[in-house]
């Protein structure tokens, strides 16, 4: 018990990098059922921008890093966009197809970003007021930077619920997850809200992309560092599920810190990988799961 | 009809093996990938996947060497035409290259590999088909084939100087963190043998998988347990995440210093200066050695490829590999791989690194070990040096404590 209490902090930090990393991916994957293995690559693009901006074009790091964020939503956001009205949308009938063109539009991202920015990793600073931690207790610090992450994600969160619950448009969205054809018939434009779904959940990997420059690498296959959890995440949480992303991610988080406060790294994480298998047995949907009346 | 059908086969027969034993004939005087003015070598490095970050820069050291081999006349009147091959950051693609470079490009020499895993898997095919591979990378020792020519540090010329370096410094208490692969394994085995005979205490021994961002759990506890100093084998984008979250932490260079082993100043431009600035690295060679072999390796480098390019450890030792490799030719006067691997014992050259030789017995190579000290610019200070190049020593025979390693 000691134990969770005293890595609850560092549970809660790491919970925070997945549930950021796995938000734009609930969207995509979990709302539309694209699974996008090119969803690594948008968030190196977003992590790249934040570099652009500070190294090509000369911001200050200590803003370049706020004026990165909406930055990054836009561009990879737009990115996202075009690939699905340019390609994706041809394959929506065909989940294992989308797998392996989803990989292979990641692999050409990829090596777009080797070919332009070079194959080794790029400093993105940190601003300076984002160094250094707080400690709470004897052992136990918190990082500024993981704070900041942790605020990020909550404050992504809370726009996302709002927009889904509040705004006409993400109304539109969860009526299309829920019975599309019912949808369509009630005169909701399909097609723009697939592309609208599409271009949020990859605006969201940039946004991702530009946090994870301060806890991580900045280099071409940062992308496939996270890919792997941010499945997990949303595939725990239940498909299209926010409040079950939202609470793998941080059970997710807590457990790999619990762990790794008595195993080693590579222990944890094994550790981490059986417990989700013995889980899915358990509950295959995952923890929440949608409620709809449709047939299918 | 019937009986005059082998007396064909057997004109046929005699024919056949009269060309063969011709085009032997032919090779017994040059090996196949040797033509009147060129020499087919091999490069074979991972330009995709992981491992391309580290391996393109390996891969440029070693095409500015024949480059500048060729501008000067060759090797024995040749030029050197390289194969390039991408091993993909895989071990299997790795051997089918290696095999391909051997049997169909029938390359006198390749130069390739850096991680373990590569060399491991393309060593049988180096072996069977009795090549020449110049092998690049620091690695953990513990192997030495006939058929390998290790230009890189084993550990006594590097992990070995850098323990006895701490221990002169005053740091009894150690705590161990790498990645979870062969090398950080094998090198923390060495480094406990060696704390368990001169009194030292390994506080901690961390593993992570290869590619591992959370260290919040590891720094935290580095920050509050304090030890003297942190042995670094971590590989990779790995360093990045370690040093960034090492110093929210609040560890500082001066309380708590970090070697590393595979952190070079590649490596260090991606971390970030202000992250590492002040901690420790243990290698043979850096950017900042001063001597004129270094000096005109490095202009000549940054003028080919940018001045914004650094040179790194590894990328010295591919480079040495060639001009070893040419030394070796041209004092067998012959590009056959017996007479070249016969030709290496003690073949010396002056390398960027300072003068180096190969040793013929274990063929590696005698090198001097170099502890440096990242500094704000993200380049690394030389802040100690061994007298003398180290005598190569893969398998630790020199050392009573190391008796029991497995490899």
């Amino acid at each position: 018990m000691d134990a969770i209490i005293s890595q609850l902090p560092t549970g809660l930090a790491i919970g925070a990098v997945l549930l950021l990393a796995a938000l734009g991916l609930n969207f995509t994957f979990g709302q539309m059922g694209v699974i996008n293995m090119a969803h690594g690559e948008l968030i190196m693009t977003g992590a790249y921008t934040a570099y652009v901006l500070h190294a090509w074009i000369g911001l200050n790091p200590a803003y370049s890093l706020l004026i990165a964020l909406p930055v990054a939503f836009t561009i990879t956001g737009t990115l996202g966009w075009l690939l699905e009205l340019s390609i994706i949308r041809h394959f929506y009938a065909r989940p294992l197809d989308t797998l392996l063109l989803t990989f292979g539009i990641g692999m050409i991202l990829q090596q777009a970003a080797r070919d332009t920015f070079g194959a080794p990793n790029v400093d993105v600073p940190a601003p300076a007021w984002l160094t250094g931690g707080l400690t709470l207790t004897d052992g136990i610090r918190i990082h500024y930077s993981r704070l900041f992450i942790l605020a990020l994600t909550i404050a992504c969160v809370i726009a996302i619920a709002h927009y889904l619950n509040r705004s006409r448009q993400g109304r539109q969205m969860r009526a299309v997850i829920h019975n599309r054809d019912l949808a369509a018939i009630t005169g909701i434009n399909t097609r723009k809200v697939d592309a609208t779904t599409f271009f949020i959940g990859s605006g969201l990997a940039g946004i991702a992309g530009v946090a994870l420059t301060l806890i991580g690498p900045t280099g071409p296959t940062l992308g496939t560092n996270y890919i792997v959890d941010a499945f997990l995440v949303v595939v725990v949480g239940g498909l299209g599920q926010l409040r079950g992303t939202v609470l793998a991610a941080f059970t997710l988080g807590i457990l790999n810190a619990t762990v790794e406060a008595w195993a080693d790294a590579s222990l944890a994480k094994l550790i981490v990988f059986a417990t989700i298998v013995a889980f899915l047995q358990a509950r295959p949907q995952g923890l929440f799961t949608v409620k709809t009346r449709a047939l299918t | 009809m019937a009986c005059s059908r082998p007396s064909t086969w057997t004109k046929t027969l005699t024919a056949a093996l009269a060309l063969t034993l011709a085009a032997t004939a032919c090779g017994t005087a040059e090996p196949a990938g040797v033509d009147t003015d060129t020499v087919t070598v091999g490069m074979l490095h991972s330009l995709s996947g992981t491992m391309a970050i580290s391996e393109v820069t390996v891969r440029d050291a070693v095409q500015l060497a024949i480059d500048e081999i060729n501008a000067d006349g060759g090797v024995l009147g040749r030029q050197i035409e390289p194969v390039l091959e991408d091993g993909a950051s895989d071990e299997a693609t790795f051997a089918e290259r290696a095999q391909k470079l051997l049997q169909s490009d029938n390359a006198v020499a390749v130069f390739g590999g850096w991680t373990s895993a590569s060399r491991k898997a393309m060593l049988p095919v180096f072996e069977r088909n009795n090549g020449l591979l110049f092998y690049p990378v620091q690695y953990e020792g513990l192997e030495a084939s006939d058929n390998i020519v290790y230009t890189g540090a084993t550990t006594n010329q590097q992990i070995i100087p850098a323990l006895d370096y701490l221990r002169e410094q005053g740091h009894t208490s150690l705590y161990l963190v790498g990645s979870d692969y062969v090398f950080p394994r094998t090198a923390n085995q060495i480094i406990t043998a060696y704390a368990d005979h001169h009194d030292m205490e390994i506080t901690a021994q961390e593993y992570t998988p290869l590619g591992h961002t959370e260290y919040s759990t590891i720094t935290n506890d580095i920050a509050r347990t304090e030890p003297d100093a942190v042995f670094n084998t971590l590989n990779g984008d790995s360093n990045v995440s370690f040093f960034q979250q090492l110093r929210s932490a609040g560890v500082e260079a001066q309380d708590v210093p970090v070697l590393s082993v595979s952190v070079a100043e590649e490596e260090v431009e991606g971390i970030g200066a202000d992250n590492i600035a002040g901690h420790l690295t243990a290698w043979n060679y850096y950017q900042s050695v001063d001597n004129d072999a270094n000096t005109g390796f490095v202009e000549a480098f940054t003028d080919t490829y940018g001045a914004d390019r650094v040179t790194s450890d590894p990328m010295q030792s591919a480079y040495n590999g060639v001009y070893l490799w040419k030394a070796a030719v041209e004092a067998a006067d012959s590009f056959e791989v017996e007479d070249v691997r016969a030709a290496l014992d003690g073949i010396g050259i002056d390398a960027p690194e300072g003068p180096i030789t190969v040793d013929g017995d274990t063929q590696h190579v005698a090198k001097t070990a170099r502890i440096g000290q990242v500094n704000d610019e993200g380049l690394i200070d030389e802040i100690w040096t061994s007298p003398e190049p180290i005598v190569p020593d893969p398998y630790l025979q020199g050392y009573d404590w190391a008796d029991n390693l497995t490899g």
